[in-house]
Protein backbone atom coordinates (compact mmCIF):
# COMPACT_ATOMS: atom_id res chain seq x y z
CA UNK A 1 0.00 0.00 0.00
CA UNK A 2 2.90 2.31 0.72
CA UNK A 3 3.95 1.82 -2.87
CA UNK A 4 0.49 2.64 -3.94
CA UNK A 5 0.60 5.85 -1.92
CA UNK A 6 3.92 6.86 -3.41
CA UNK A 7 2.58 6.11 -6.84
CA UNK A 8 -0.37 8.35 -6.26
CA UNK A 9 1.84 11.20 -5.15
CA UNK A 10 4.22 10.80 -8.03
CA UNK A 11 1.49 10.41 -10.57
CA UNK A 12 0.03 13.75 -9.66
CA UNK A 13 2.80 15.63 -11.38
CA UNK A 14 0.37 17.76 -13.25
CA UNK A 15 0.10 15.37 -16.17
CA UNK A 16 -2.64 13.10 -14.94
CA UNK A 17 -5.76 15.17 -14.53
CA UNK A 18 -8.28 12.33 -14.71
CA UNK A 19 -10.91 12.55 -12.07
CA UNK A 20 -10.41 16.19 -11.16
CA UNK A 21 -14.12 16.77 -11.72
CA UNK A 22 -15.33 13.67 -9.92
CA UNK A 23 -16.74 13.76 -6.43
CA UNK A 24 -14.98 11.73 -3.76
CA UNK A 25 -17.99 9.37 -3.65
CA UNK A 26 -17.57 8.70 -7.37
CA UNK A 27 -13.80 8.26 -7.09
CA UNK A 28 -14.21 5.73 -4.28
CA UNK A 29 -17.01 3.79 -5.95
CA UNK A 30 -15.03 3.57 -9.19
CA UNK A 31 -12.21 2.05 -7.13
CA UNK A 32 -14.56 -0.59 -5.74
CA UNK A 33 -14.53 0.84 -2.20
CA UNK A 34 -17.65 -0.42 -0.40
CA UNK A 35 -19.99 1.82 1.52
CA UNK A 36 -18.94 0.08 4.71
CA UNK A 37 -15.30 0.94 3.97
CA UNK A 38 -16.36 4.49 3.26
CA UNK A 39 -18.04 4.64 6.68
CA UNK A 40 -14.80 3.45 8.27
CA UNK A 41 -12.97 6.14 6.33
CA UNK A 42 -15.42 8.75 7.65
CA UNK A 43 -15.06 7.49 11.23
CA UNK A 44 -11.26 7.71 11.00
CA UNK A 45 -11.56 11.13 9.36
CA UNK A 46 -13.83 12.42 12.15
CA UNK A 47 -11.31 11.19 14.70
CA UNK A 48 -8.49 12.77 12.69
CA UNK A 49 -10.35 16.10 12.52
CA UNK A 50 -10.91 15.89 16.29
CA UNK A 51 -14.64 16.06 15.63
CA UNK A 52 -17.36 14.43 17.64
CA UNK A 53 -18.35 10.98 16.32
CA UNK A 54 -21.85 12.46 16.07
CA UNK A 55 -20.51 14.32 13.03
CA UNK A 56 -19.76 11.11 11.09
CA UNK A 57 -23.01 11.15 9.03
CA UNK A 58 -22.42 14.84 8.16
CA UNK A 59 -18.83 14.10 7.16
CA UNK A 60 -20.00 11.17 5.05
CA UNK A 61 -22.55 13.38 3.32
CA UNK A 62 -20.08 16.20 2.67
CA UNK A 63 -17.32 13.88 1.45
CA UNK A 64 -19.67 12.03 -0.90
CA UNK A 65 -20.27 15.16 -2.89
CA UNK A 66 -16.92 16.93 -2.33
CA UNK A 67 -14.97 17.63 -5.52
CA UNK A 68 -11.33 16.82 -6.02
CA UNK A 69 -9.39 20.00 -5.29
CA UNK A 70 -6.09 21.08 -6.73
CA UNK A 71 -3.33 21.52 -4.15
CA UNK A 72 -0.08 23.37 -4.69
CA UNK A 73 2.55 22.83 -2.02
CA UNK A 74 5.49 25.24 -1.77
CA UNK A 75 8.55 24.55 0.38
CA UNK A 76 10.80 27.46 1.33
CA UNK A 77 13.42 27.70 4.13
CA UNK A 78 12.64 24.37 5.77
CA UNK A 79 14.15 20.99 6.63
CA UNK A 80 11.49 18.83 4.89
CA UNK A 81 10.51 17.56 8.35
CA UNK A 82 6.95 18.76 7.79
CA UNK A 83 6.57 16.83 4.53
CA UNK A 84 8.26 13.87 6.18
CA UNK A 85 5.75 14.09 9.03
CA UNK A 86 2.81 14.23 6.62
CA UNK A 87 3.92 11.33 4.45
CA UNK A 88 4.51 9.25 7.55
CA UNK A 89 0.98 9.84 8.79
CA UNK A 90 0.02 6.50 10.23
CA UNK A 91 -3.26 5.90 8.50
CA UNK A 92 -1.68 4.27 5.46
CA UNK A 93 -4.81 3.13 3.65
CA UNK A 94 -6.93 6.08 4.61
CA UNK A 95 -4.01 8.36 3.85
CA UNK A 96 -3.62 6.97 0.36
CA UNK A 97 -7.32 7.64 -0.17
CA UNK A 98 -6.79 11.26 0.78
CA UNK A 99 -3.95 11.52 -1.68
CA UNK A 100 -6.12 9.87 -4.30
CA UNK A 101 -8.71 12.44 -3.55
CA UNK A 102 -6.64 15.58 -3.78
CA UNK A 103 -4.87 16.52 -6.96
CA UNK A 104 -1.41 17.35 -5.64
CA UNK A 105 -0.28 19.33 -8.65
CA UNK A 106 2.99 20.66 -7.33
CA UNK A 107 5.22 19.56 -4.49
CA UNK A 108 8.88 19.69 -5.40
CA UNK A 109 9.95 16.95 -2.97
CA UNK A 110 7.24 14.48 -3.94
CA UNK A 111 6.56 15.12 -7.60
CA UNK A 112 8.32 13.21 -10.35
CA UNK A 113 8.70 16.22 -12.61
CA UNK A 114 11.65 18.57 -12.09
CA UNK A 115 12.93 21.87 -13.46
CA UNK A 116 10.85 23.50 -16.19
CA UNK A 117 8.29 20.67 -16.28
CA UNK A 118 7.63 21.13 -12.55
CA UNK A 119 7.22 24.89 -12.84
CA UNK A 120 4.93 24.39 -15.84
CA UNK A 121 2.79 22.02 -13.75
CA UNK A 122 2.46 24.72 -11.09
CA UNK A 123 1.57 27.40 -13.61
CA UNK A 124 -0.93 25.10 -15.35
CA UNK A 125 -2.61 24.21 -12.04
CA UNK A 126 -2.80 27.89 -11.09
CA UNK A 127 -4.37 28.83 -14.39
CA UNK A 128 -6.86 25.97 -14.56
CA UNK A 129 -8.01 26.33 -10.96
CA UNK A 130 -7.71 30.07 -10.54
CA UNK A 131 -9.35 31.20 -7.31
CA UNK A 132 -10.06 27.60 -6.25
CA UNK A 133 -6.82 25.84 -5.44
CA UNK A 134 -5.47 25.24 -1.99
CA UNK A 135 -1.96 26.53 -1.32
CA UNK A 136 0.10 24.74 1.30
CA UNK A 137 3.38 26.32 2.40
CA UNK A 138 6.12 24.97 4.62
CA UNK A 139 9.25 26.94 5.48
CA UNK A 140 9.88 30.62 6.12
CA UNK A 141 10.66 33.31 3.57
CA UNK A 142 14.05 35.10 3.65
CA UNK A 143 13.65 38.85 3.16
CA UNK A 144 17.27 40.02 3.60
CA UNK A 145 18.55 38.62 0.36
CA UNK A 146 16.27 36.80 -2.10
CA UNK A 147 19.24 34.67 -3.15
CA UNK A 148 19.29 32.88 0.22
CA UNK A 149 16.58 30.52 -1.01
CA UNK A 150 15.33 30.09 -4.55
CA UNK A 151 13.48 27.44 -6.54
CA UNK A 152 14.14 27.21 -10.27
CA UNK A 153 15.77 30.63 -9.98
CA UNK A 154 12.63 32.18 -8.50
CA UNK A 155 12.95 33.74 -5.07
CA UNK A 156 10.74 32.34 -2.30
CA UNK A 157 9.06 35.72 -1.92
CA UNK A 158 8.17 36.00 -5.63
CA UNK A 159 6.92 32.43 -5.80
CA UNK A 160 4.76 32.85 -2.70
CA UNK A 161 3.22 36.13 -3.83
CA UNK A 162 2.56 34.84 -7.33
CA UNK A 163 1.04 31.54 -6.20
CA UNK A 164 -1.00 33.04 -3.36
CA UNK A 165 -2.85 35.37 -5.73
CA UNK A 166 -5.22 32.74 -7.13
CA UNK A 167 -5.48 30.54 -4.01
CA UNK A 168 -8.81 29.99 -2.26
CA UNK A 169 -6.99 29.61 1.04
CA UNK A 170 -3.51 29.02 2.38
CA UNK A 171 -2.43 26.43 4.92
CA UNK A 172 0.90 27.33 6.54
CA UNK A 173 2.39 24.06 7.77
CA UNK A 174 5.07 23.99 10.48
CA UNK A 175 6.41 26.61 12.82
CA UNK A 176 8.71 28.08 10.12
CA UNK A 177 5.84 28.92 7.76
CA UNK A 178 3.52 29.99 10.56
CA UNK A 179 5.82 32.04 12.79
CA UNK A 180 9.30 31.98 11.24
CA UNK A 181 10.54 28.99 13.26
CA UNK A 182 14.21 28.07 13.42
CA UNK A 183 15.34 30.41 10.60
CA UNK A 184 13.67 33.28 12.46
CA UNK A 185 15.51 32.50 15.72
CA UNK A 186 17.74 35.27 17.02
CA UNK A 187 19.75 36.72 15.26
CA UNK A 188 17.62 35.71 12.24
CA UNK A 189 20.46 35.80 9.71
CA UNK A 190 18.25 35.57 6.62
CA UNK A 191 15.56 38.01 7.74
CA UNK A 192 13.09 35.10 7.80
CA UNK A 193 9.38 35.94 8.00
CA UNK A 194 6.22 33.85 8.08
CA UNK A 195 3.51 33.51 5.43
CA UNK A 196 1.16 35.57 7.58
CA UNK A 197 3.72 38.39 7.75
CA UNK A 198 3.51 38.78 3.98
CA UNK A 199 -0.02 37.87 3.00
CA UNK A 200 -2.91 39.78 4.47
CA UNK A 201 -5.71 39.34 1.94
CA UNK A 202 -6.25 35.56 2.01
CA UNK A 203 -7.58 33.20 4.65
CA UNK A 204 -4.55 31.55 6.28
CA UNK A 205 -4.73 28.49 8.52
CA UNK A 206 -1.64 28.13 10.71
CA UNK A 207 -0.65 24.56 11.54
CA UNK A 208 2.48 25.04 13.66
CA UNK A 209 4.70 22.39 15.23
CA UNK A 210 8.27 21.34 14.63
CA UNK A 211 7.06 19.29 12.88
CA UNK A 212 3.27 19.42 13.24
CA UNK A 213 1.64 16.14 14.27
CA UNK A 214 0.92 14.19 11.05
CA UNK A 215 -2.77 13.67 11.75
CA UNK A 216 -3.14 17.35 12.58
CA UNK A 217 -1.86 18.22 9.09
CA UNK A 218 -4.17 15.71 7.43
CA UNK A 219 -6.99 16.65 9.78
CA UNK A 220 -6.79 20.31 8.74
CA UNK A 221 -6.48 19.38 5.06
CA UNK A 222 -9.49 17.09 5.41
CA UNK A 223 -11.52 19.76 7.15
CA UNK A 224 -10.99 22.12 4.24
CA UNK A 225 -11.64 19.40 1.67
CA UNK A 226 -14.71 18.07 3.45
CA UNK A 227 -16.49 21.27 4.29
CA UNK A 228 -14.74 23.74 2.00
CA UNK A 229 -14.46 26.09 4.97
CA UNK A 230 -11.81 27.31 7.35
CA UNK A 231 -12.05 25.75 10.81
CA UNK A 232 -12.45 28.09 13.77
CA UNK A 233 -9.07 29.69 14.52
CA UNK A 234 -7.46 31.06 17.67
CA UNK A 235 -5.87 34.52 18.00
CA UNK A 236 -2.74 33.40 16.14
CA UNK A 237 -4.50 31.58 13.34
CA UNK A 238 -4.44 28.00 14.65
CA UNK A 239 -7.47 25.68 14.39
CA UNK A 240 -9.05 25.56 17.83
CA UNK A 241 -9.93 21.87 17.62
CA UNK A 242 -6.24 20.99 17.73
CA UNK A 243 -4.69 24.01 19.42
CA UNK A 244 -7.54 25.08 21.69
CA UNK A 245 -6.08 23.64 24.87
CA UNK A 246 -2.62 23.81 26.32
CA UNK A 247 -0.41 20.76 26.63
CA UNK A 248 -0.56 21.37 30.39
CA UNK A 249 -4.37 21.31 30.50
CA UNK A 250 -4.50 17.89 28.90
CA UNK A 251 -1.30 16.43 30.31
CA UNK A 252 -1.71 13.13 32.14
CA UNK A 253 1.04 14.26 34.58
CA UNK A 254 -1.17 17.15 35.65
CA UNK A 255 -2.38 15.43 38.84
CA UNK A 256 1.27 15.49 40.03
CA UNK A 257 1.63 19.12 39.14
CA UNK A 258 -1.52 19.85 41.08
CA UNK A 259 -0.11 18.02 44.09
CA UNK A 260 3.25 19.81 43.79
CA UNK A 261 5.16 16.64 42.90
CA UNK A 262 8.00 17.46 40.50
CA UNK A 263 10.94 15.60 38.97
CA UNK A 264 14.06 17.63 39.80
CA UNK A 265 16.45 15.74 37.52
CA UNK A 266 15.99 13.27 34.70
CA UNK A 267 16.91 10.31 36.87
CA UNK A 268 15.65 11.06 40.35
CA UNK A 269 12.86 9.28 42.18
CA UNK A 270 10.29 11.77 40.89
CA UNK A 271 11.32 11.18 37.27
CA UNK A 272 11.03 7.43 37.80
CA UNK A 273 7.59 7.85 39.29
CA UNK A 274 6.44 9.88 36.33
CA UNK A 275 5.99 13.16 38.21
CA UNK A 276 5.50 16.53 36.56
CA UNK A 277 8.39 17.84 34.42
CA UNK A 278 7.76 21.52 35.13
CA UNK A 279 11.03 22.08 36.95
CA UNK A 280 12.94 20.41 34.13
CA UNK A 281 11.78 23.18 31.82
CA UNK A 282 8.42 21.91 30.59
CA UNK A 283 6.76 24.55 28.36
CA UNK A 284 3.42 22.70 28.51
CA UNK A 285 1.69 25.54 30.39
CA UNK A 286 2.34 28.06 27.57
CA UNK A 287 2.12 25.66 24.61
CA UNK A 288 -1.00 24.89 22.63
CA UNK A 289 -0.93 21.67 20.64
CA UNK A 290 -2.67 18.29 20.39
CA UNK A 291 0.21 16.02 21.53
CA UNK A 292 -1.43 15.04 24.82
CA UNK A 293 -4.42 13.46 23.07
CA UNK A 294 -3.27 12.67 19.53
CA UNK A 295 0.21 11.54 20.59
CA UNK A 296 2.95 10.59 18.12
CA UNK A 297 4.02 7.53 16.14
CA UNK A 298 0.67 5.86 15.59
CA UNK A 299 -0.63 7.18 18.90
CA UNK A 300 2.13 5.26 20.70
CA UNK A 301 3.45 7.96 23.00
CA UNK A 302 4.50 11.59 23.12
CA UNK A 303 7.44 13.59 24.49
CA UNK A 304 6.12 14.03 28.03
CA UNK A 305 5.10 10.37 28.22
CA UNK A 306 8.68 9.54 27.17
CA UNK A 307 9.92 11.59 30.12
CA UNK A 308 10.99 14.75 28.32
CA UNK A 309 9.55 18.21 28.92
CA UNK A 310 7.59 19.95 26.17
CA UNK A 311 9.80 22.41 24.24
CA UNK A 312 6.93 24.57 23.10
CA UNK A 313 7.47 23.81 19.42
CA UNK A 314 4.09 25.07 18.24
CA UNK A 315 4.49 28.58 19.66
CA UNK A 316 5.96 31.74 18.09
CA UNK A 317 9.61 32.39 19.07
CA UNK A 318 9.98 29.00 20.67
CA UNK A 319 13.74 29.04 20.07
CA UNK A 320 14.11 32.35 21.84
CA UNK A 321 11.88 31.66 24.81
CA UNK A 322 14.69 30.89 27.27
CA UNK A 323 16.52 27.58 27.74
CA UNK A 324 14.68 24.38 26.93
CA UNK A 325 15.59 23.01 30.34
CA UNK A 326 14.96 26.16 32.34
CA UNK A 327 11.63 26.16 34.07
CA UNK A 328 9.17 28.82 33.05
CA UNK A 329 8.76 30.48 36.42
CA UNK A 330 11.38 29.32 38.74
CA UNK A 331 11.40 29.40 42.50
CA UNK A 332 10.44 26.31 44.37
CA UNK A 333 8.35 28.13 46.97
CA UNK A 334 6.31 29.73 44.23
CA UNK A 335 5.51 26.46 42.60
CA UNK A 336 4.66 24.80 45.88
CA UNK A 337 2.59 27.82 46.81
CA UNK A 338 0.78 27.62 43.50
CA UNK A 339 0.34 23.92 43.98
CA UNK A 340 -1.39 24.54 47.30
CA UNK A 341 -3.82 26.93 45.69
CA UNK A 342 -4.21 24.50 42.86
CA UNK A 343 -5.61 21.81 45.09
CA UNK A 344 -8.33 24.28 46.00
CA UNK A 345 -9.01 25.50 42.48
CA UNK A 346 -6.98 23.91 39.73
CA UNK A 347 -8.34 26.06 36.93
CA UNK A 348 -7.81 29.40 38.64
CA UNK A 349 -4.26 28.58 39.66
CA UNK A 350 -3.55 27.32 36.17
CA UNK A 351 -4.62 30.67 34.78
CA UNK A 352 -2.50 32.55 37.30
CA UNK A 353 0.54 30.47 36.55
CA UNK A 354 -0.10 30.77 32.84
CA UNK A 355 0.01 34.55 33.17
CA UNK A 356 3.18 34.32 35.23
CA UNK A 357 4.74 32.11 32.59
CA UNK A 358 3.74 34.39 29.74
CA UNK A 359 5.54 37.29 31.42
CA UNK A 360 8.57 35.18 32.00
CA UNK A 361 8.54 34.12 28.38
CA UNK A 362 8.26 37.66 27.08
CA UNK A 363 11.07 38.87 29.30
CA UNK A 364 13.20 35.98 28.06
CA UNK A 365 12.42 37.00 24.51
CA UNK A 366 13.23 40.61 25.30
CA UNK A 367 16.56 39.62 26.83
CA UNK A 368 17.32 37.40 23.82
CA UNK A 369 18.16 34.50 26.09
CA UNK A 370 19.90 31.81 24.14
CA UNK A 371 20.16 28.14 24.95
CA UNK A 372 23.74 27.34 25.76
CA UNK A 373 25.49 24.05 26.25
CA UNK A 374 25.37 24.88 29.96
CA UNK A 375 21.59 24.98 29.80
CA UNK A 376 21.48 21.60 28.16
CA UNK A 377 23.85 20.10 30.67
CA UNK A 378 22.10 21.49 33.69
CA UNK B 1 2.99 -2.71 32.73
CA UNK B 2 3.39 -1.23 36.18
CA UNK B 3 6.34 -3.43 37.16
CA UNK B 4 9.18 -3.96 34.76
CA UNK B 5 12.19 -5.69 36.24
CA UNK B 6 14.56 -5.84 33.29
CA UNK B 7 14.06 -2.36 31.82
CA UNK B 8 13.64 0.73 33.96
CA UNK B 9 11.08 3.07 32.49
CA UNK B 10 10.49 6.34 34.16
CA UNK B 11 6.78 5.88 33.79
CA UNK B 12 4.68 4.20 36.39
CA UNK B 13 1.02 3.55 36.28
CA UNK B 14 -0.18 4.31 39.72
CA UNK B 15 -3.82 4.34 40.72
CA UNK B 16 -3.56 8.03 41.46
CA UNK B 17 -2.77 8.64 37.79
CA UNK B 18 -5.89 7.16 36.33
CA UNK B 19 -8.13 10.15 36.53
CA UNK B 20 -10.04 9.49 33.36
CA UNK B 21 -11.20 5.93 33.92
CA UNK B 22 -14.04 6.62 36.37
CA UNK B 23 -15.57 9.58 34.47
CA UNK B 24 -15.48 7.57 31.26
CA UNK B 25 -17.21 4.59 32.85
CA UNK B 26 -19.83 6.98 34.18
CA UNK B 27 -20.31 8.40 30.70
CA UNK B 28 -20.84 4.85 29.41
CA UNK B 29 -23.42 4.24 32.12
CA UNK B 30 -25.15 7.44 31.07
CA UNK B 31 -25.02 6.18 27.47
CA UNK B 32 -26.72 2.92 28.47
CA UNK B 33 -29.40 4.86 30.29
CA UNK B 34 -29.93 6.92 27.14
CA UNK B 35 -30.13 3.79 25.00
CA UNK B 36 -32.77 2.27 27.26
CA UNK B 37 -34.84 5.45 27.53
CA UNK B 38 -34.62 6.85 24.01
CA UNK B 39 -32.87 4.23 21.86
CA UNK B 40 -30.18 6.78 21.07
CA UNK B 41 -26.61 5.73 20.32
CA UNK B 42 -23.61 7.24 22.13
CA UNK B 43 -20.17 7.11 20.53
CA UNK B 44 -16.99 8.03 22.41
CA UNK B 45 -13.74 8.55 20.52
CA UNK B 46 -11.03 7.10 22.74
CA UNK B 47 -8.41 9.11 20.86
CA UNK B 48 -9.98 12.37 21.95
CA UNK B 49 -9.18 11.76 25.61
CA UNK B 50 -5.88 12.59 27.30
CA UNK B 51 -5.15 9.14 28.70
CA UNK B 52 -2.14 8.23 30.81
CA UNK B 53 -0.06 5.22 29.87
CA UNK B 54 -2.04 2.14 30.81
CA UNK B 55 -5.40 3.90 31.12
CA UNK B 56 -6.78 2.64 27.84
CA UNK B 57 -5.91 -0.94 28.84
CA UNK B 58 -7.54 -0.34 32.18
CA UNK B 59 -10.76 0.84 30.52
CA UNK B 60 -10.78 -2.10 28.12
CA UNK B 61 -10.06 -4.57 30.93
CA UNK B 62 -12.86 -3.16 33.05
CA UNK B 63 -15.31 -3.45 30.16
CA UNK B 64 -14.16 -7.01 29.46
CA UNK B 65 -15.47 -9.27 26.72
CA UNK B 66 -19.04 -10.28 26.01
CA UNK B 67 -20.78 -12.61 23.61
CA UNK B 68 -19.97 -11.07 20.22
CA UNK B 69 -16.69 -10.65 18.43
CA UNK B 70 -16.65 -9.67 14.76
CA UNK B 71 -13.93 -8.86 12.29
CA UNK B 72 -14.35 -6.85 9.13
CA UNK B 73 -12.07 -6.47 6.23
CA UNK B 74 -12.76 -3.00 4.96
CA UNK B 75 -9.74 -0.81 4.11
CA UNK B 76 -7.74 -2.88 6.55
CA UNK B 77 -8.98 -4.85 9.53
CA UNK B 78 -11.61 -3.69 12.01
CA UNK B 79 -12.66 -5.43 15.19
CA UNK B 80 -16.07 -5.04 16.70
CA UNK B 81 -16.54 -6.56 20.14
CA UNK B 82 -19.41 -6.49 22.55
CA UNK B 83 -18.15 -6.02 26.08
CA UNK B 84 -19.43 -7.85 29.14
CA UNK B 85 -21.98 -5.04 29.38
CA UNK B 86 -24.52 -5.77 26.64
CA UNK B 87 -24.99 -2.71 24.46
CA UNK B 88 -21.45 -1.47 25.05
CA UNK B 89 -19.20 -2.16 22.06
CA UNK B 90 -15.55 -1.51 21.28
CA UNK B 91 -14.92 -0.68 17.63
CA UNK B 92 -11.25 -0.68 16.62
CA UNK B 93 -10.09 0.24 13.12
CA UNK B 94 -6.65 -0.83 11.93
CA UNK B 95 -4.68 0.14 8.85
CA UNK B 96 -2.76 -2.23 6.58
CA UNK B 97 0.16 -2.26 8.97
CA UNK B 98 -2.04 -3.43 11.85
CA UNK B 99 -1.74 -0.08 13.59
CA UNK B 100 -4.81 1.22 15.34
CA UNK B 101 -6.09 4.26 13.47
CA UNK B 102 -9.13 4.90 15.60
CA UNK B 103 -10.95 3.32 18.50
CA UNK B 104 -14.47 4.06 19.63
CA UNK B 105 -16.72 2.94 22.43
CA UNK B 106 -20.23 2.65 21.00
CA UNK B 107 -23.26 2.33 23.21
CA UNK B 108 -25.84 0.86 20.86
CA UNK B 109 -27.73 -2.34 20.07
CA UNK B 110 -25.75 -2.79 16.85
CA UNK B 111 -22.77 -0.75 15.61
CA UNK B 112 -23.63 0.79 12.26
CA UNK B 113 -20.46 -0.54 10.61
CA UNK B 114 -21.69 -4.14 11.12
CA UNK B 115 -24.94 -3.56 9.24
CA UNK B 116 -25.04 -4.22 5.51
CA UNK B 117 -25.22 -0.85 3.79
CA UNK B 118 -27.99 -0.09 1.31
CA UNK B 119 -25.52 0.94 -1.44
CA UNK B 120 -23.59 -2.30 -1.01
CA UNK B 121 -26.80 -4.34 -1.05
CA UNK B 122 -27.90 -2.64 -4.28
CA UNK B 123 -24.51 -3.30 -5.84
CA UNK B 124 -24.73 -6.93 -4.71
CA UNK B 125 -28.15 -7.27 -6.33
CA UNK B 126 -26.89 -6.06 -9.72
CA UNK B 127 -23.80 -8.23 -9.50
CA UNK B 128 -25.77 -11.36 -8.69
CA UNK B 129 -28.24 -10.56 -11.47
CA UNK B 130 -25.33 -10.25 -13.94
CA UNK B 131 -23.70 -13.45 -12.66
CA UNK B 132 -26.95 -15.34 -13.12
CA UNK B 133 -27.37 -13.93 -16.62
CA UNK B 134 -23.82 -15.00 -17.47
CA UNK B 135 -24.35 -18.54 -16.23
CA UNK B 136 -27.93 -19.43 -17.04
S1 LIG C 1 4.19 21.20 33.48
FE1 LIG C 1 4.47 19.81 31.74
S2 LIG C 1 4.70 17.73 32.64
FE2 LIG C 1 3.85 19.09 34.22
S3 LIG C 1 1.65 18.81 34.05
FE3 LIG C 1 2.17 20.60 32.81
S4 LIG C 1 2.48 19.82 30.73
FE4 LIG C 1 2.54 18.05 32.15
S1 LIG D 1 5.25 18.03 23.53
FE1 LIG D 1 5.56 20.22 23.11
S2 LIG D 1 7.57 20.37 22.04
FE2 LIG D 1 6.92 18.22 22.03
S3 LIG D 1 5.91 17.98 20.05
FE3 LIG D 1 4.30 18.46 21.56
S4 LIG D 1 4.09 20.72 21.51
FE4 LIG D 1 6.01 20.20 20.46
Amino acid sequence: MTNNKDKTLLDNSGVDKTGVDKTLGEVLRSQGVSRRSFLKFCAATASMMAMSPAMIPKIAHALESARRPSVIWLSFQECTGCTESLTRAHTATIESLIFDFISLDYHHTLQAAAGHAAEEAREAAMKENDGKYLLVVDGSIPMDNPGYSTIAGISNYDMLMETAKGAAAIIAVGTCATYGGIPHADPNPTGAVSVGDLIKDKPIINVPGCPPIPVVITGVLMHFLTFGTIPELDHIGRPKVFYGQSIHDRCYRRPFYDKGLFAETFDDEGAKKGWCLYKLGCKGPTTYNACATTKWNDGTSWPIEAGHPCLGCSEPDFWDGGGFYKSLSMPTENITQTAIYTVAGAAAAGVALGAMNKNKKSSAVAAHNKTTIDDLEK
Amino acid sequence: MSNSTSVQFNIQVGDDLTHNVKPLLNEIKHGLDNLIETGRTTIIDLRSLPLAPGEEEKILNTLGQGEVQAQLNALGLSEVTETQYAGVWIVTHYNDEQHIISRFIEVTTMPEILCSQTEDVMEAYSRLTLDLADNP
